[in-house]
């Protein structure tokens, strides 16, 4: 199992270079429209040929991984610093606020996701540039996908709340704010930790979703979303395997992230 | 020992023959059994007539009734089952009689008399008179049915009268002159006004015969029928025709691939591609469509976009230097791999009488693009063109997400705009929030969207074109023109309304294109090619650039025997 956690970190590490030398790798770019050789197949200028409008494949992956590797990790890290301060709290303080927060959650939860993100990104003004809807696409995924990190760290903060050392803290004076941070916050970590990671590919995967209804990253900026959707329509793997390396990219490390979770974090 | 005789009834014709002499009889009696045998199977590969033709409709059809008729779905069942008294030949785009004998438009325009056919009986043996052609027309033009097929008749206030003279003879009589009045009835299905099944009785070659929700529409061939072929034979040729509800396209290839599937009736220009690269034979390219692809931008005064943008959106000479930078030629070919050409204005050129052929597509020149911003006092800077103010030039097109052809030129259209300085931001939307910001809200910048043509004639663009109509796209439902090509557009589609002469009706319309050349408030990009696919099985199939483009002869349609075997 280490070996694989080390494999997948080194995985996950040289999918992450690669797309950081993007501008090296692949100096035309990822909007060069080469318009003579539309869809054309793999060939020494282009590694993984083209586009239907003629960009180079290889590039557009590179960005796109750049784009979705970095900005999915941020709108976990929102997510998870939500789901901390509301679910972690609720846990904490209990009774009434535990079961509001439930509430809240449960309802959110039962939400129709793909709806309102459609919902919301349709409310958003429209002539924003295509880097400043990348961030906004992320933010709503950060901010909409709180609620189920919320409720296992809320039953967790519970947990917490009627442990020994926490009454043993009491007992001994200690209260409020102090406790909770000294006590309670270092116990959710793990869970925190597992929450950020599982949070991850969760983002990635909404924002592919979002990318094949053509509402996620605005054009001509890449994402693995906007590049899965070269796959619709696909009919034959056999006779253009090349098409599929997105979507091989995504489960590699979709994967590499599940293997770099430790037994602890997935049993929490 | 004496040859027996065989007799073989086969759908097409009675054949006989006697087995050779000379042979034991259980020698012969096995060759003759061989050869009826052979006989059979090749009866079988060749034979012209029974069988199911199977194709898909998109989506599930919203009514029956062919009067109510405003869906694709719909539409297509009631092409096959509605009887009309003309026809427009989807082929030659000339009218042809069907129930109507023959048939006199008034030299008025408002009144057309109609002589019917005898002897001719709905699908359930009900007979078919003019009183049937009254009871339809008095239930199309009941206002409370709002039936869109009925507002194609609605030339003005007053009541629509029918009056019968004759058991097969009927004269309608409009309000107010109806340009083309005779054309229009190619849309209208004759109900019974006396048979007990309403709907279900047609007069057309098929009648439904099931349905199943979600699933498929089965239609049976109309055993009363009128038509016969020249050997006399009664028509259709098919037993039945089955239409499977599929949405998904991919489904839809595979199907047709594996020949579950006869037709499919339009096809993208990717999959045509990729079904003509394997089999081109069953790919059909029958020229450009009437369908035209275009974008726009808002005009509207109460349109919640900042002044400045209002003002550049207004200047002709920025519409007409976006049109000019566009690459028509490589929307075509890198979009639509060359299924389409570059398109001209609101007619396309496959609508022989109509286009104004003096037009030529707007050209791709960046310079000249320039040079008409400069006039309006634009000015590059940097790579960034900025109005006479020191405001970027930067808008955003929406679109409707998950239409790829469309995604993909308005990519293209994005850097090709961006050569000449402007930004642009692409904003694929849901349908419905697309259609509640370019018709409603009014908040948007510009738009790129699509028409599906199925009127040959200027009249079905009335709705386009006066400045009062709704789907006048750039500035809808003025009170009064708001500027003077406006005007003299209202003034000229009023004029091509209501004369009967061909030729001013097409002068009238010529100009109409030539001041949208002009003015381009709607930028006109390409017109699709038809494109379909017919599988071996199905013979007579001649795809045209009309709906339905596949089976606009499905009466004469037949399947060979190998298709009706499989199945």
């Amino acid at each position: 199992m280490k070996v694989a956690r080390w494999l997948a970190c080194v995985i996950v590490v040289a999918v992450c270079a690669l797309s950081l030398g993007a501008n090296w790798l692949a100096p035309a770019g990822y909007a060069k429209q080469f318009r003579e050789a539309p869809n054309a197949p793999p060939s020494r200028q282009h590694l993984l040929g083209t586009d239907e409008v003629g960009r180079d494949r290889f590039a557009r992956v590179l960005y796109g991984t750049r784009i979705s590797l970095l900005l999915a990790p941020a709108a976990a890290l929102v997510s998870t610093a939500l789901a901390a301060v509301l679910g972690g709290l609720a846990g904490y303080l209990g009774g009434i606020w535990l079961k509001l927060a439930r509430a809240f959650t449960d309802l959110f939860l039962s939400l129709p996701w793909l709806f309102l993100l459609i919902t919301v990104r349709a409310l958003l003004p429209l002539n924003v540039s295509p880097l400043v809807s990348v961030l906004i696409t992320f933010v709503i995924l950060g901010v909409l996908g709180w609620a189920a990190s919320a409720r296992v760290l809320s039953t967790s903060a519970d947990s917490l709340r009627n442990s020994d050392f926490v009454l043993q803290a009491r007992a001994s004076g200690l209260h409020g704010p102090r406790l909770f941070l000294i006590h309670v916050l270092p116990n959710l970590k793990p869970v925190l930790y597992a929450q950020f990671w599982i949070s991850i590919p969760v983002f990635i995967l909404s924002e592919a979703n979002l990318g094949v209804l053509g509402l996620g990253v605005a054009e001509p900026l890449p994402s693995w979303g906007s590049l899965l959707r070269e796959l619709e329509g696909l009919i034959s793997f056999r006779e253009e395997p090349w098409r599929l390396v997105p979507l091989f990219l995504l489960m590699v490390v979709l994967t590499s992230f599940q293997l770099l979770l430790s037994n602890e974090e997935v049993t929490a | 020992m004496i040859g027996r005789r065989i007799k073989l009834q086969s759908p097409m014709k009675t054949l006989s023959f006697r087995a050779p002499k000379g042979l034991s009889f259980r020698a012969k009696r096995g060759i003759s059994f061989l050869l009826a045998l052979s006989f059979l199977l090749t009866m079988a590969a060749f034979a012209q007539s029974g069988g199911e033709l199977r194709f898909c409709l998109r989506t599930e059809p919203k009514t029956f009734d062919p009067l109510l008729v405003d869906d694709d779905a719909s539409l297509s069942i009631r092409y096959l089952t509605g009887g009309v008294l003309v026809r427009v030949n989807r082929h030659t785009q000339e009218l042809e009689p069907e129930l109507a004998e023959s048939w006199k438009v008034s030299k008025d325009g408002k009144q057309i008399t109609f002589k019917l056919r005898r002897g001719i009986q709905f699908s359930d043996g009900t007979p078919f008179a003019a009183d049937d052609v009254a009871f339809t027309m008095q239930r199309l033009m009941d206002p409370a049915l709002h039936s869109s097929t009925g507002d194609a008749f609605r030339s003005g206030s007053g009541t629509v009268t029918t009056r019968g003279q004759a058991p097969n003879q009927i004269t309608i009589a409009f309000p107010a002159p109806i340009v083309e009045l005779d054309r229009l009835f190619d849309q209208v299905a004759i109900m019974s006004a006396h048979s007990p099944k309403k709907e279900a009785a047609v007069l057309g070659p098929f009648m439904v015969a099931e349905y199943k929700a979600g699933s498929s529409v089965r239609l049976e061939r109309n055993p009363n029928y009128w038509k016969k072929d020249s050997q006399g034979r009664r028509l259709p040729y098919l037993d039945s025709i089955r239409l499977d509800i599929q949405a998904n396209r991919d489904v839809e290839m595979l199907r047709f691939k594996r020949g579950e599937l006869d037709l499919i009736n339009v096809l993208d220009t990717d999959y045509f591609d990729r079904l003509g690269s394997t089999s081109p034979q069953l790919v059909h390219d029958a020229g450009p469509s009437l369908d035209s692809d275009f974008m726009w931008f808002n005009q509207v005064a109460s349109a919640p976009i900042p002044e400045y943008k209002r003002a550049w959106f207004r200047s002709t000479n920025f519409r007409r230097a976006v049109s000019e930078a566009i690459n028509r030629d490589d929307l075509s070919r890198v979009v639509y791999n060359g299924h389409a050409q570059p398109a001209v204005g609101p007619v396309s050129p496959a609508n022989k009488f109509w286009f104004n052929n003096h037009l030529k597509p707007e050209g791709h020149n960046t310079q000249v693009a320039l040079q008409r911003l400069k006039a309006d006092g634009f000015h590059m800077q940097d790579g960034t063109l900025l109005d006479k103010n020191g405001n970027t030039v930067e808008f955003s097109i929406v679109t409707n997400s998950g239409n790829k052809p469309r995604e993909r030129m308005s990519v293209l259209i994005q850097e090709d705009l961006g050569k000449i300085g402007i930004r642009v931001n692409l904003v694929p939307l849901d349908f419905p929030s697309l259609i509640e910001r370019i018709t409603q809200k009014f908040n948007y910048e510009a738009a790129m969207l699509g028409f599906r043509n199925i009127d040959l004639d200027p009249n079905g663009q009335m709705n386009i074109w006066l400045s009062s109509a709704e789907n006048h796209a750039w500035n809808p439902q003025q009170k009064s023109p708001e500027t003077a090509w406006e005007a003299e557009i209202d003034k000229l589609m009023r004029v091509q309304a209501s004369t009967e002469d061909p030729k001013k009706r097409k002068e009238a319309f010529d100009r109409v294109q030539e001041i949208v050349y002009e003015q381009a408030p709607l930028i006109y990009l390409i017109n699709q090619n038809a494109l379909s696919a017919v599988s071996s099985s199905v013979v007579g199939a001649n795809p045209g650039i009309l709906s339905p483009q596949t089976f606009w002869n499905a009466e004469r349609l037949t399947l060979t025997g190998t298709a009706t075997a499989r199945r």
